[in-house]
Protein backbone atom coordinates (compact mmCIF):
# COMPACT_ATOMS: atom_id res chain seq x y z
CA UNK A 1 0.00 0.00 0.00
CA UNK A 2 2.91 2.34 0.90
CA UNK A 3 4.33 1.47 -2.76
CA UNK A 4 0.39 2.39 -3.94
CA UNK A 5 1.17 5.82 -2.36
CA UNK A 6 4.93 6.79 -3.62
CA UNK A 7 2.74 6.00 -7.62
CA UNK A 8 0.31 8.50 -6.38
CA UNK A 9 2.28 11.15 -5.07
CA UNK A 10 4.63 10.90 -8.66
CA UNK A 11 1.62 10.73 -10.93
CA UNK A 12 -0.03 14.14 -8.88
CA UNK A 13 3.42 15.47 -8.30
CA UNK A 14 3.52 19.19 -10.35
CA UNK A 15 7.24 18.40 -11.00
CA UNK A 16 5.63 15.89 -13.84
CA UNK A 17 3.38 18.07 -15.29
CA UNK A 18 5.49 20.79 -16.77
CA UNK A 19 8.77 20.80 -18.37
CA UNK A 20 10.15 18.78 -21.53
CA UNK A 21 9.26 15.28 -19.42
CA UNK A 22 5.54 16.35 -18.12
CA UNK A 23 2.99 13.65 -18.56
CA UNK A 24 0.70 15.65 -21.25
CA UNK A 25 3.78 15.92 -23.28
CA UNK A 26 4.69 12.14 -23.05
CA UNK A 27 1.27 10.99 -23.67
CA UNK A 28 1.19 13.41 -26.64
CA UNK A 29 4.25 12.61 -28.27
CA UNK A 30 3.11 8.33 -27.97
CA UNK A 31 -0.60 9.36 -29.42
CA UNK A 32 1.45 11.53 -32.06
CA UNK A 33 4.13 8.74 -33.03
CA UNK A 34 1.17 6.26 -32.71
CA UNK A 35 -1.64 7.98 -35.34
CA UNK A 36 0.88 8.87 -37.85
CA UNK A 37 2.55 6.19 -38.21
CA UNK A 38 -1.01 4.12 -38.15
CA UNK A 39 -2.22 6.36 -40.67
CA UNK A 40 0.67 5.91 -42.76
CA UNK A 41 0.51 2.13 -42.83
CA UNK A 42 -3.51 2.37 -43.30
CA UNK A 43 -2.71 4.50 -46.48
CA UNK A 44 -0.23 1.91 -48.05
CA UNK A 45 -1.49 -1.24 -46.65
CA UNK A 46 -5.20 -0.92 -47.55
CA UNK A 47 -4.95 -0.48 -50.91
CA UNK A 48 -2.32 -3.14 -51.26
CA UNK A 49 -4.51 -5.42 -49.22
CA UNK A 50 -7.50 -5.11 -50.94
CA UNK A 51 -6.42 -5.33 -54.58
CA UNK A 52 -4.91 -8.58 -53.66
CA UNK A 53 -7.72 -10.00 -51.98
CA UNK A 54 -10.00 -8.98 -55.32
CA UNK A 55 -7.70 -10.48 -57.34
CA UNK A 56 -5.71 -13.06 -55.56
CA UNK A 57 -2.73 -12.40 -57.17
CA UNK A 58 0.12 -12.50 -54.48
CA UNK A 59 -2.22 -14.11 -51.88
CA UNK A 60 0.43 -16.64 -50.95
CA UNK A 61 3.39 -14.54 -50.67
CA UNK A 62 1.33 -12.03 -48.35
CA UNK A 63 0.28 -15.32 -45.58
CA UNK A 64 3.96 -15.93 -45.95
CA UNK A 65 5.22 -12.37 -44.91
CA UNK A 66 2.45 -11.54 -42.26
CA UNK A 67 3.90 -15.08 -40.21
CA UNK A 68 7.11 -14.41 -40.85
CA UNK A 69 7.00 -10.63 -39.56
CA UNK A 70 4.80 -11.79 -36.15
CA UNK A 71 8.11 -13.36 -35.61
CA UNK A 72 10.35 -10.37 -35.95
CA UNK A 73 11.20 -8.49 -32.96
CA UNK A 74 9.64 -5.09 -33.31
CA UNK A 75 12.87 -3.45 -30.88
CA UNK A 76 14.89 -4.82 -34.03
CA UNK A 77 12.96 -3.20 -36.49
CA UNK A 78 12.95 0.13 -34.21
CA UNK A 79 16.88 -0.34 -33.84
CA UNK A 80 17.70 -0.84 -37.83
CA UNK A 81 15.52 1.91 -38.55
CA UNK A 82 17.63 3.65 -36.07
CA UNK A 83 20.97 2.70 -37.27
CA UNK A 84 20.05 3.84 -41.08
CA UNK A 85 18.63 7.29 -40.44
CA UNK A 86 21.17 8.59 -37.66
CA UNK A 87 23.13 9.92 -40.18
CA UNK A 88 20.90 11.78 -41.99
CA UNK A 89 19.04 13.07 -38.56
CA UNK A 90 22.31 13.80 -36.80
CA UNK A 91 23.32 16.41 -39.61
CA UNK A 92 20.20 18.37 -38.81
CA UNK A 93 20.74 18.80 -35.30
CA UNK A 94 17.48 18.02 -34.32
CA UNK A 95 16.27 17.34 -30.99
CA UNK A 96 14.17 13.84 -30.64
CA UNK A 97 16.74 11.90 -32.60
CA UNK A 98 14.83 8.81 -32.57
CA UNK A 99 11.85 10.17 -33.93
CA UNK A 100 12.03 9.90 -37.49
CA UNK A 101 13.19 5.58 -37.01
CA UNK A 102 10.44 5.25 -34.82
CA UNK A 103 7.82 6.81 -37.32
CA UNK A 104 9.43 4.58 -40.33
CA UNK A 105 9.50 1.24 -38.03
CA UNK A 106 6.25 1.84 -36.51
CA UNK A 107 4.64 1.93 -40.35
CA UNK A 108 6.63 -0.76 -41.31
CA UNK A 109 4.99 -2.70 -38.52
CA UNK A 110 1.26 -1.49 -38.90
CA UNK A 111 1.45 -2.81 -42.51
CA UNK A 112 1.33 -6.08 -42.05
CA UNK A 113 -2.01 -7.16 -39.89
CA UNK A 114 -3.75 -4.59 -42.50
CA UNK A 115 -2.99 -6.17 -45.21
CA UNK A 116 -3.74 -9.49 -44.28
CA UNK A 117 -7.15 -8.76 -42.41
CA UNK A 118 -8.26 -6.51 -46.00
CA UNK A 119 -7.16 -9.83 -48.47
CA UNK A 120 -9.15 -12.35 -46.03
CA UNK A 121 -11.85 -9.86 -45.53
CA UNK A 122 -12.39 -9.73 -49.35
CA UNK A 123 -11.60 -13.23 -50.29
CA UNK A 124 -14.41 -14.48 -47.42
CA UNK A 125 -16.68 -12.88 -49.41
CA UNK A 126 -19.76 -14.99 -50.61
CA UNK A 127 -18.45 -15.42 -54.64
CA UNK A 128 -21.59 -15.34 -55.54
CA UNK A 129 -22.46 -12.03 -54.20
CA UNK A 130 -20.15 -11.12 -56.83
CA UNK A 131 -20.88 -12.95 -59.35
CA UNK A 132 -24.11 -11.67 -59.15
CA UNK A 133 -22.87 -7.97 -59.21
CA UNK A 134 -21.10 -8.43 -61.81
CA UNK A 135 -23.78 -9.45 -63.81
CA UNK A 136 -25.84 -6.16 -62.54
CA UNK A 137 -23.24 -4.69 -64.72
CA UNK A 138 -20.67 -4.02 -62.44
CA UNK A 139 -17.88 -2.77 -63.05
CA UNK A 140 -14.93 -4.33 -61.17
CA UNK A 141 -14.27 -1.05 -58.98
CA UNK A 142 -18.07 -0.73 -58.32
CA UNK A 143 -18.08 -4.74 -57.34
CA UNK A 144 -14.91 -3.88 -54.56
CA UNK A 145 -16.19 -0.83 -53.38
CA UNK A 146 -20.27 -1.62 -53.34
CA UNK A 147 -20.37 -4.91 -52.26
CA UNK A 148 -16.91 -6.64 -51.53
CA UNK A 149 -15.82 -3.81 -49.18
CA UNK A 150 -19.33 -3.18 -47.31
CA UNK A 151 -19.12 -7.11 -46.26
CA UNK A 152 -15.27 -7.12 -45.39
CA UNK A 153 -15.39 -3.82 -43.39
CA UNK A 154 -15.47 -5.64 -39.61
CA UNK A 155 -12.61 -7.75 -40.50
CA UNK A 156 -10.75 -5.01 -42.04
CA UNK A 157 -11.43 -3.03 -38.75
CA UNK A 158 -10.23 -6.19 -37.06
CA UNK A 159 -6.48 -6.13 -38.75
CA UNK A 160 -6.49 -2.25 -38.31
CA UNK A 161 -7.57 -2.75 -34.33
CA UNK A 162 -4.37 -4.94 -34.03
CA UNK A 163 -2.20 -2.84 -35.95
CA UNK A 164 -2.79 -0.15 -33.26
CA UNK A 165 -2.50 -2.14 -30.45
CA UNK A 166 1.02 -3.71 -32.56
CA UNK A 167 1.98 0.17 -32.89
CA UNK A 168 1.16 1.71 -29.41
CA UNK A 169 2.81 -1.57 -27.85
CA UNK A 170 5.86 -0.37 -30.14
CA UNK A 171 5.95 3.05 -29.62
CA UNK A 172 6.46 2.00 -25.82
CA UNK A 173 9.81 0.87 -27.00
CA UNK A 174 10.45 4.31 -28.95
CA UNK A 175 12.04 5.16 -25.64
CA UNK A 176 15.58 2.78 -26.60
CA UNK A 177 16.02 4.91 -29.15
CA UNK A 178 15.12 8.16 -27.79
CA UNK A 179 11.64 8.94 -29.76
CA UNK A 180 9.78 9.89 -26.37
CA UNK A 181 6.62 8.89 -25.08
CA UNK A 182 5.71 6.82 -22.23
CA UNK A 183 8.30 4.45 -22.87
CA UNK A 184 10.60 6.98 -21.36
CA UNK A 185 9.56 6.49 -18.08
CA UNK A 186 9.78 2.90 -18.18
CA UNK A 187 13.26 2.88 -19.26
CA UNK A 188 14.89 5.96 -17.65
CA UNK A 189 12.28 4.73 -14.28
CA UNK A 190 14.34 0.67 -14.70
CA UNK A 191 17.51 2.33 -15.11
CA UNK A 192 17.52 4.63 -12.15
CA UNK A 193 15.72 2.13 -10.25
CA UNK A 194 13.05 4.92 -9.24
CA UNK A 195 10.58 2.68 -9.18
CA UNK A 196 7.47 4.43 -8.83
CA UNK A 197 8.09 6.44 -12.11
CA UNK A 198 8.46 3.46 -13.71
CA UNK A 199 5.45 1.95 -12.81
CA UNK A 200 3.64 5.24 -13.47
CA UNK A 201 4.99 4.96 -17.34
CA UNK A 202 3.59 1.53 -17.45
CA UNK A 203 -0.01 1.97 -15.94
CA UNK A 204 -0.41 4.96 -18.71
CA UNK A 205 0.92 2.91 -21.16
CA UNK A 206 -1.44 0.00 -19.89
CA UNK A 207 -4.61 2.78 -19.99
CA UNK A 208 -3.98 4.33 -23.02
CA UNK A 209 -3.35 0.88 -24.87
CA UNK A 210 -6.81 -0.37 -23.62
CA UNK A 211 -8.65 2.50 -24.18
CA UNK A 212 -7.46 2.49 -27.50
CA UNK A 213 -7.93 -1.18 -28.63
CA UNK A 214 -11.53 -0.18 -26.56
CA UNK A 215 -12.59 2.37 -29.03
CA UNK A 216 -11.29 0.36 -32.02
CA UNK A 217 -13.34 -3.14 -30.77
CA UNK A 218 -16.48 0.06 -30.99
CA UNK A 219 -15.83 0.84 -34.49
CA UNK A 220 -15.26 -2.52 -35.47
CA UNK A 221 -19.20 -3.37 -34.11
CA UNK A 222 -20.04 -0.12 -36.10
CA UNK A 223 -18.34 -1.23 -39.04
CA UNK A 224 -20.94 -3.75 -39.78
CA UNK A 225 -22.88 -2.61 -42.71
CA UNK A 226 -26.51 -1.92 -41.61
CA UNK A 227 -28.10 -3.59 -44.53
CA UNK A 228 -26.07 -7.45 -43.35
CA UNK A 229 -27.23 -6.57 -39.83
CA UNK A 230 -30.91 -6.48 -40.80
CA UNK A 231 -30.62 -9.36 -42.56
CA UNK A 232 -29.22 -11.16 -39.56
CA UNK A 233 -25.91 -11.69 -42.02
CA UNK A 234 -23.89 -9.98 -39.97
CA UNK A 235 -20.49 -12.36 -39.68
CA UNK A 236 -18.96 -12.53 -36.17
CA UNK A 237 -15.09 -11.99 -36.80
CA UNK A 238 -12.79 -15.31 -36.69
CA UNK A 239 -12.86 -16.60 -33.29
CA UNK A 240 -9.22 -18.41 -33.43
CA UNK A 241 -5.68 -17.28 -34.66
CA UNK A 242 -4.93 -18.76 -37.98
CA UNK A 243 -1.68 -19.32 -39.05
CA UNK B 1 33.12 3.61 -33.16
CA UNK B 2 30.61 3.30 -36.55
CA UNK B 3 32.06 6.47 -38.45
CA UNK B 4 34.25 3.90 -40.30
CA UNK B 5 32.76 0.66 -39.74
CA UNK B 6 31.04 -1.20 -42.53
CA UNK B 7 27.63 -2.10 -42.36
CA UNK B 8 27.79 -5.88 -41.46
CA UNK B 9 31.35 -6.89 -39.84
CA UNK B 10 31.69 -10.36 -39.77
CA UNK B 11 34.93 -10.65 -37.89
CA UNK B 12 32.80 -9.10 -34.86
CA UNK B 13 30.44 -12.29 -35.89
CA UNK B 14 33.57 -14.69 -35.70
CA UNK B 15 34.67 -13.10 -32.69
CA UNK B 16 31.79 -13.18 -30.65
CA UNK B 17 30.50 -16.66 -32.10
CA UNK B 18 30.26 -17.93 -28.20
CA UNK B 19 28.11 -15.31 -27.15
CA UNK B 20 25.83 -15.55 -29.63
CA UNK B 21 25.33 -19.45 -29.26
CA UNK B 22 24.87 -18.47 -25.70
CA UNK B 23 22.31 -15.77 -26.28
CA UNK B 24 20.29 -17.36 -28.57
CA UNK B 25 20.12 -20.86 -26.17
CA UNK B 26 19.32 -18.31 -23.16
CA UNK B 27 16.24 -17.16 -25.92
CA UNK B 28 15.47 -20.93 -26.63
CA UNK B 29 15.01 -21.21 -22.88
CA UNK B 30 12.84 -18.24 -22.15
CA UNK B 31 10.22 -19.65 -25.16
CA UNK B 32 10.15 -23.05 -23.93
CA UNK B 33 9.43 -21.98 -20.51
CA UNK B 34 7.08 -19.46 -21.43
CA UNK B 35 5.04 -21.55 -23.99
CA UNK B 36 5.41 -24.71 -21.62
CA UNK B 37 3.81 -22.57 -18.72
CA UNK B 38 1.37 -21.47 -20.90
CA UNK B 39 0.08 -24.66 -22.48
CA UNK B 40 0.08 -26.25 -18.95
CA UNK B 41 -2.30 -23.44 -17.70
CA UNK B 42 -4.17 -23.16 -20.91
CA UNK B 43 -5.09 -26.72 -21.40
CA UNK B 44 -7.25 -27.06 -18.55
CA UNK B 45 -8.72 -23.65 -18.54
CA UNK B 46 -10.07 -24.53 -21.87
CA UNK B 47 -11.23 -27.45 -21.27
CA UNK B 48 -12.70 -26.07 -18.30
CA UNK B 49 -14.83 -23.24 -20.21
CA UNK B 50 -15.51 -25.92 -23.05
CA UNK B 51 -17.63 -27.48 -20.83
CA UNK B 52 -19.02 -24.28 -18.82
CA UNK B 53 -19.68 -21.91 -21.24
CA UNK B 54 -20.56 -19.18 -18.59
CA UNK B 55 -17.07 -18.99 -18.09
CA UNK B 56 -16.36 -18.02 -21.61
CA UNK B 57 -16.65 -14.33 -21.24
CA UNK B 58 -14.95 -13.85 -18.27
CA UNK B 59 -11.75 -15.78 -18.91
CA UNK B 60 -11.19 -14.72 -22.45
CA UNK B 61 -11.84 -11.10 -21.15
CA UNK B 62 -9.22 -11.50 -18.55
CA UNK B 63 -6.72 -13.15 -21.13
CA UNK B 64 -7.29 -10.59 -23.62
CA UNK B 65 -6.74 -7.14 -21.06
CA UNK B 66 -3.49 -9.32 -19.94
CA UNK B 67 -2.80 -9.70 -24.06
CA UNK B 68 -3.35 -5.80 -24.86
CA UNK B 69 -1.40 -4.54 -22.56
CA UNK B 70 2.16 -3.61 -24.07
CA UNK B 71 4.88 -5.63 -22.54
CA UNK B 72 6.87 -3.26 -21.75
CA UNK B 73 4.58 -1.39 -19.69
CA UNK B 74 3.17 -5.43 -18.33
CA UNK B 75 6.93 -6.33 -17.06
CA UNK B 76 7.15 -2.58 -15.44
CA UNK B 77 3.74 -3.71 -13.65
CA UNK B 78 5.29 -6.78 -12.54
CA UNK B 79 8.59 -5.56 -11.24
CA UNK B 80 7.13 -4.33 -8.09
CA UNK B 81 5.72 -7.53 -7.31
CA UNK B 82 7.74 -10.34 -8.42
CA UNK B 83 11.57 -8.19 -8.59
CA UNK B 84 13.39 -6.71 -10.79
CA UNK B 85 16.17 -9.69 -11.30
CA UNK B 86 15.78 -13.30 -12.56
CA UNK B 87 13.05 -14.94 -14.43
CA UNK B 88 9.96 -14.77 -13.11
CA UNK B 89 9.26 -11.06 -14.44
CA UNK B 90 10.15 -12.06 -17.83
CA UNK B 91 8.39 -15.35 -17.76
CA UNK B 92 5.13 -14.24 -16.09
CA UNK B 93 4.73 -11.93 -18.90
CA UNK B 94 5.67 -14.10 -21.66
CA UNK B 95 3.27 -16.69 -20.14
CA UNK B 96 0.18 -14.07 -20.33
CA UNK B 97 0.99 -13.07 -23.92
CA UNK B 98 0.54 -17.17 -24.89
CA UNK B 99 -2.72 -17.53 -23.00
CA UNK B 100 -5.32 -15.49 -24.94
CA UNK B 101 -3.76 -17.52 -28.39
CA UNK B 102 -3.93 -21.19 -26.82
CA UNK B 103 -7.72 -20.01 -25.27
CA UNK B 104 -8.89 -18.92 -28.02
CA UNK B 105 -7.24 -21.83 -30.72
CA UNK B 106 -8.26 -24.38 -28.21
CA UNK B 107 -12.01 -23.68 -27.33
CA UNK B 108 -12.22 -23.20 -30.99
CA UNK B 109 -10.50 -26.42 -32.00
CA UNK B 110 -12.90 -28.29 -29.37
CA UNK B 111 -16.11 -26.74 -30.27
CA UNK B 112 -15.22 -27.28 -34.25
CA UNK B 113 -15.72 -31.19 -33.22
CA UNK B 114 -18.88 -31.91 -35.11
CA UNK B 115 -21.45 -33.23 -32.37
CA UNK B 116 -22.46 -36.49 -34.49
CA UNK B 117 -18.95 -37.65 -33.85
CA UNK B 118 -18.90 -37.28 -30.20
CA UNK B 119 -22.44 -38.77 -30.15
CA UNK B 120 -21.39 -41.47 -32.08
CA UNK B 121 -18.29 -41.70 -30.06
CA UNK B 122 -20.95 -42.18 -26.71
CA UNK B 123 -22.92 -44.53 -28.76
CA UNK B 124 -19.75 -46.86 -28.72
CA UNK B 125 -19.24 -46.73 -24.92
CA UNK B 126 -16.70 -44.27 -24.71
CA UNK B 127 -16.76 -42.55 -21.05
CA UNK B 128 -15.97 -38.84 -21.17
CA UNK B 129 -12.61 -39.09 -20.96
CA UNK B 130 -11.92 -41.50 -23.50
CA UNK B 131 -14.15 -39.36 -25.90
CA UNK B 132 -11.83 -36.76 -24.75
CA UNK B 133 -8.62 -38.32 -25.18
CA UNK B 134 -9.38 -40.68 -28.35
CA UNK B 135 -11.85 -38.54 -30.47
CA UNK B 136 -11.68 -34.98 -29.80
CA UNK B 137 -8.46 -33.64 -28.71
CA UNK B 138 -7.42 -36.00 -31.96
CA UNK B 139 -9.56 -34.24 -34.59
CA UNK B 140 -9.39 -30.65 -32.61
CA UNK B 141 -5.31 -31.08 -32.90
CA UNK B 142 -4.58 -28.93 -35.92
CA UNK B 143 -6.35 -25.75 -34.38
CA UNK B 144 -4.65 -26.60 -31.12
CA UNK B 145 -1.65 -27.10 -32.86
CA UNK B 146 -1.44 -23.78 -34.85
CA UNK B 147 -2.44 -22.00 -31.18
CA UNK B 148 0.73 -23.42 -30.56
CA UNK B 149 2.77 -22.28 -33.34
CA UNK B 150 1.37 -18.68 -33.10
CA UNK B 151 2.28 -18.73 -29.47
CA UNK B 152 5.34 -19.97 -29.90
CA UNK B 153 6.01 -17.29 -32.86
CA UNK B 154 5.01 -14.44 -30.92
CA UNK B 155 6.63 -15.17 -27.96
CA UNK B 156 10.38 -15.86 -29.76
CA UNK B 157 9.10 -11.72 -31.15
CA UNK B 158 8.31 -10.69 -27.74
CA UNK B 159 11.90 -12.38 -25.70
CA UNK B 160 13.34 -9.84 -27.06
CA UNK B 161 11.86 -6.74 -25.24
CA UNK B 162 13.29 -8.40 -21.68
CA UNK B 163 16.44 -7.45 -22.60
CA UNK B 164 15.27 -3.89 -21.14
CA UNK B 165 14.44 -5.86 -17.81
CA UNK B 166 18.24 -7.73 -16.98
CA UNK B 167 17.10 -10.69 -19.01
CA UNK B 168 16.85 -11.22 -23.19
CA UNK B 169 18.56 -13.70 -25.58
CA UNK B 170 19.08 -12.23 -28.55
CA UNK B 171 16.84 -8.73 -27.24
CA UNK B 172 20.31 -8.39 -25.50
CA UNK B 173 22.53 -8.82 -28.37
CA UNK B 174 19.87 -6.36 -29.99
CA UNK B 175 19.71 -3.73 -27.61
CA UNK B 176 22.84 -3.47 -25.38
CA UNK B 177 25.49 -4.84 -27.84
CA UNK B 178 23.11 -3.16 -30.61
CA UNK B 179 21.10 -0.43 -30.86
CA UNK B 180 23.05 1.28 -27.48
CA UNK B 181 26.30 1.23 -29.50
CA UNK B 182 24.68 2.55 -32.50
CA UNK B 183 26.40 -0.91 -33.84
CA UNK B 184 24.30 -2.46 -37.18
CA UNK B 185 25.86 -5.72 -36.70
CA UNK B 186 24.77 -6.53 -33.19
CA UNK B 187 20.98 -5.50 -34.50
CA UNK B 188 21.18 -7.15 -37.88
CA UNK B 189 22.79 -10.73 -36.77
CA UNK B 190 20.40 -10.82 -33.65
CA UNK B 191 17.25 -10.31 -35.88
CA UNK B 192 18.29 -12.78 -37.97
CA UNK B 193 18.97 -15.43 -35.65
CA UNK B 194 15.40 -14.54 -34.12
CA UNK B 195 13.71 -15.19 -37.01
CA UNK B 196 15.77 -18.02 -38.05
CA UNK B 197 15.01 -19.41 -34.47
CA UNK B 198 10.84 -18.61 -35.13
CA UNK B 199 11.33 -20.02 -38.94
CA UNK B 200 12.59 -23.56 -36.91
CA UNK B 201 10.40 -23.82 -34.00
CA UNK B 202 7.12 -23.23 -36.83
CA UNK B 203 9.01 -26.03 -39.14
CA UNK B 204 9.53 -28.32 -36.29
CA UNK B 205 5.93 -28.04 -34.86
CA UNK B 206 4.10 -28.19 -38.25
CA UNK B 207 5.95 -32.05 -38.47
CA UNK B 208 5.15 -32.16 -34.83
CA UNK B 209 1.51 -31.99 -35.85
CA UNK B 210 2.01 -34.12 -39.22
CA UNK B 211 3.19 -37.22 -36.30
CA UNK B 212 0.11 -36.86 -34.51
CA UNK B 213 -2.59 -36.56 -37.26
CA UNK B 214 -1.55 -39.16 -39.68
CA UNK B 215 -4.97 -40.03 -41.15
CA UNK B 216 -4.87 -36.04 -42.24
CA UNK B 217 -2.02 -37.11 -44.24
CA UNK B 218 -4.03 -40.78 -45.62
CA UNK B 219 -7.17 -38.54 -46.64
CA UNK B 220 -4.75 -35.90 -48.38
CA UNK B 221 -3.12 -39.12 -49.94
CA UNK B 222 -6.81 -40.58 -51.02
CA UNK B 223 -8.18 -37.27 -52.59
Amino acid sequence: MEFLGEVAAWLTDPANWSGRDAIPVRVTEHVALSAVSLSAGLAIALPVGLAIGHTGRWAGAVVAISNVGRAVPSVGVLGIAFVLTLPLVAATGLRGIGVPAALIALTLLAIPPIVLNAHVGIRNVDPELVEAARGMGMTERQVLRRVELPIALPVVMAGVRTAALQVIATATLGAVISAGGLGQYIVVGFALQDIPRMFSGALLVAALALLSDGLFALAQRASVSSGLRAAGMAETPAASFGV
Amino acid sequence: MTDEAPFLRLDWVLDNLDMLAQRTWEHVVLTLIAVGVGVFIAFPLTLLIHRRRRLIGPVLGVAGVLYTIPSLALFALLIPITGAFGLLTPEIGLVSYTLLILLRNGLAGLDGVEPDIIEAASGLGHTRMQRLWQVELPLAAPVLIAGIRIATVTTIGLVAVTALIGQGGLGFVIIVEGIRRSFTTAILVGVVLSIALAVMADRSLVLAERAVTPWARARAGMG
